[in-house]
């Protein structure tokens, strides 16, 4: 007691330097939190005022004929069912296609290239190449896949279309799964250097696993941002019109296909009221598979990390 | 070690069941594919492209088409007119459908690659002047009128009803239409301006002719154009204006568009035909005959009407047949422009 009061003159010198102006801090807290908020309320009405309109203004048209049906001139038989399947399809191969290029693209990235000045060119230029309009793609798959790999991809195929998503996501799965790598501490990796493991031994067993939740995150949105895309798929010269599905096999890969945003593009712009119901309702149905893709992830994502 | 293994077991398995369900969604579509086995079936491979605006007539007869002849596999994409000639002269696709007829560079492209082609309209589009439908003054505008409204030089001096015509009221005009890189853009400026792509460019533009609808709807003083079916389509909200093309020799004072006097051909100069450009080589194939044969037959002209379009007569119909029969390359309209064109005259 004693020494405190006999400090005290020092105390008080202090509180004059330090404001304590605790209630002020709390408001300034609140106002944070109250900015917060609102940015997350704006986003989240925008987006209930959107689901809700399309949800009122398809959900009546929301039936078995949309998933069973081919494309028609009649809106009460016209159906996605050409274009959900090649969608399906689209999804399939580009992951396939994405997944090994991008994850081991973004591996070498990460572990394996040394600091030169040609790797920093590589890494400056995917970043860019993330940021280029999908059309640009489009028109690149369309004189590299469609007209010359024709003999490969057979054309303006389901082959093509998977080739030219591809080109699109990588560079997001790239950079995602260099961000995963990078956030595996390295004392893991020198541990196991310093206990004799080879560089593929420590990526393998170590930092691979722990990054394999961020890397299949990282390509599933990728993957979420090419089904909904039309513009590139549009200029390659995937059709609207289609009334049969690719074989399974491997002509499948080569045969014409179409996809869930042409066909609801192509209702939305159709003279007749009837199109546009029908087109909200395949938005509905993009929007069903799009959240069952992130549903997905976040269960793979669950599982990886309990393991 | 043994986690990444068995993880990696684990993705392996939702790896294929992801490509089960593929398989079970696809599978059921190559039982669709060997529906035909009798011999005389066609089988093969039609490949359509072009313009959007033909796209619901060629949908309409390609469906109709493959329920006839489920071999057939008939594709249709909507990559515009310009993008449609690029493939069609490349060879990729078969049928081209163009909103516009053949522009002379096109042609020194389908030349250079050696491909032959027979020119068909298939169908007529009234270009529809709209206005709100609470426009109670115009009922009624002459091409001078629509020209002083849209040419180039009014851009930013026209822009108040009562300057159109001195007894129309003091109302702004704000104007909506097509973008630039529609063939309808093309064909009003060119029949109204005199200049295929002469336009003055403040107006409102979009490619989706909905956006117009809307647009048009929701404004008084709003004057905008396109095809007769998003007129038809939306006639609780719009109203339709007549044309007066000054000429009395085609019909006199105001015609405004419908069936009839598109038919007649009294409703110009904004009725315009469309086309179909069919490979010549591809011609030659049997089930491409057949389905030009289909798309051409005068029976089946309740398609054109059904999807919105005006379908030509049956003499014309008639005239169309007789230059298919006899493969007719090249095209009737040297110069670009169907302006004013009598469909019967060219295909003589």
């Amino acid at each position: 007691m004693t020494i405190n009061n006999s400090s005290r003159p020092q105390t008080s010198k202090q509180k004059s330097n330090f404001d304590v102006g605790l209630s002020r801090r709390f408001a300034l807290d609140r106002i944070f939190q109250i900015a917060c908020w609102t940015a997350v309320i704006i986003g989240l009405v925008a987006l209930v005022v959107l689901l809700v309109d399309v949800v009122i203004d398809g959900l009546p048209r929301l039936d078995w004929t949309l998933l069973s049906e081919f494309p028609s001139r009649r809106a009460s038989r016209a159906g996605l069912k050409s274009a959900l399947v090649g969608t399906i399809w689209l999804m399939v191969l580009t992951a396939i296609l994405t997944f090994p290029l991008g994850v081991g693209a973004g591996i070498f990235l990460e572990e394996f290239v040394k600091d030169t000045w040609y790797a920093k060119v590589i890494e400056v230029n995917i970043s860019n190449l993330a940021a280029v309009p999908s059309i640009i793609y489009g028109l690149l798959g369309l004189s590299v896949f469609v007209r010359l790999m024709e003999p490969i991809t057979g054309g303006r195929s389901v082959l093509a279309g998977a080739m030219t998503l591809s080109l699109l996501v990588l560079p997001i799965v790239i950079v995602a799964t260099r961000e995963s790598l990078r956030a595996v501490p390295d004392s893991l990796r020198q541990a196991g250097f310093a206990l004799g493991a080879t560089r593929w031994q420590v990526i393998s067993s170590q930092v691979f696993p722990l990054a394999f939740p961020g890397i299949l995150t990282g390509t599933i949105l990728a993957l979420s941002r090419a089904i909904g895309e039309t513009a590139p798929l549009i200029t390659i010269g995937a059709l609207t019109f289609i009334a049969f599905l690719p074989p399974l096999s491997l002509e499948g890969l080569r045969t014409p296909f179409t996809a869930l945003p042409i066909q609801i593009f192509n209702w939305v712009s159709r003279p007749q009221q009837e199109f546009h119901t029908a087109a909200a309702a395949g938005i509905i149905v993009l929007m069903v598979v799009l959240l069952l893709m992130n549903a997905t992830a976040i269960w793979l994502r669950n599982k990886f990390q309990q393991d | 070690m043994k986690s990444w293994i068995r993880s990696s077991y684990k993705f392996s398995v939702c790896l294929s069941l992801v490509t089960l369900l593929a398989t079970l969604t696809a599978c059921d579509g190559g039982g669709q594919n060997a529906g035909s086995t009798n011999g005389e079936t066609l089988r093969g491979d039609i490949t359509i492209d072009g313009s959007s605006t033909v796209f619901p007539i060629t949908e309409a007869m390609a469906e109709e088409f493959q329920i006839e002849n489920p071999g057939t596999r008939v594709t249709v994409g909507i990559s515009g007119t310009g993008g449609g000639f690029k493939k069609f002269c490349a060879g990729e696709t078969d049928i081209q459908d163009a909103s516009r007829p053949i522009k002379d560079s096109e042609m020194e492209a389908c030349q250079q690659a050696g491909i032959e082609f027979i020119e068909l309209p298939v169908a007529y589009d009234a270009l529809s002047v709209v206005v709100n439908s609470q426009n109670d003054w115009v009922d009624c505008l002459t091409t001078e009128e629509l020209q002083k409204i849209w040419e180039p030089a009014a851009q930013g001096k026209i822009n108040n009803w009562s300057q159109v015509r001195a007894d129309f009221p003091d109302q702004p005009l704000t104007l909506y239409g097509p973008g630039t890189d529609s063939g309808t853009f093309d064909y009003f400026t060119d029949a109204i301006n005199g200049e295929e792509g002469a336009s003055r460019g403040d107006y409102t533009a979009s490619e989706d002719d909905n956006v117009i609808v809307q647009g048009v709807a929701n404004d008084t003083g709003a004057l905008g154009y396109f095809g007769l079916a998003y007129y038809e389509e939306n006639q609780d909200k719009l109203k339709v204006v007549g044309i007066d093309d000054g000429d009395p020799s085609n019909g006199d004072g105001c015609i405004p568009p419908s069936v009839a006097t598109v038919e007649n051909s009294t409703y110009q100069p904004l009725a315009r035909p469309i086309f179909i450009y069919v490979n010549k080589e591809a011609l030659s194939r049997p089930e491409v005959q057949s389905f030009v044969n289909y798309y051409m037959d005068p029976a089946n002209k309740d398609l054109v009407s059904e999807v919105g379009y005006i379908p030509l007569n049956d003499s014309v119909y008639q005239a169309i047949q007789t230059r298919l029969a006899n493969q007719t390359t090249g095209t009737m309209f040297e110069g670009g422009s169907t302006v004013g064109v009598n469909l019967k005259e060219v295909l003589k």
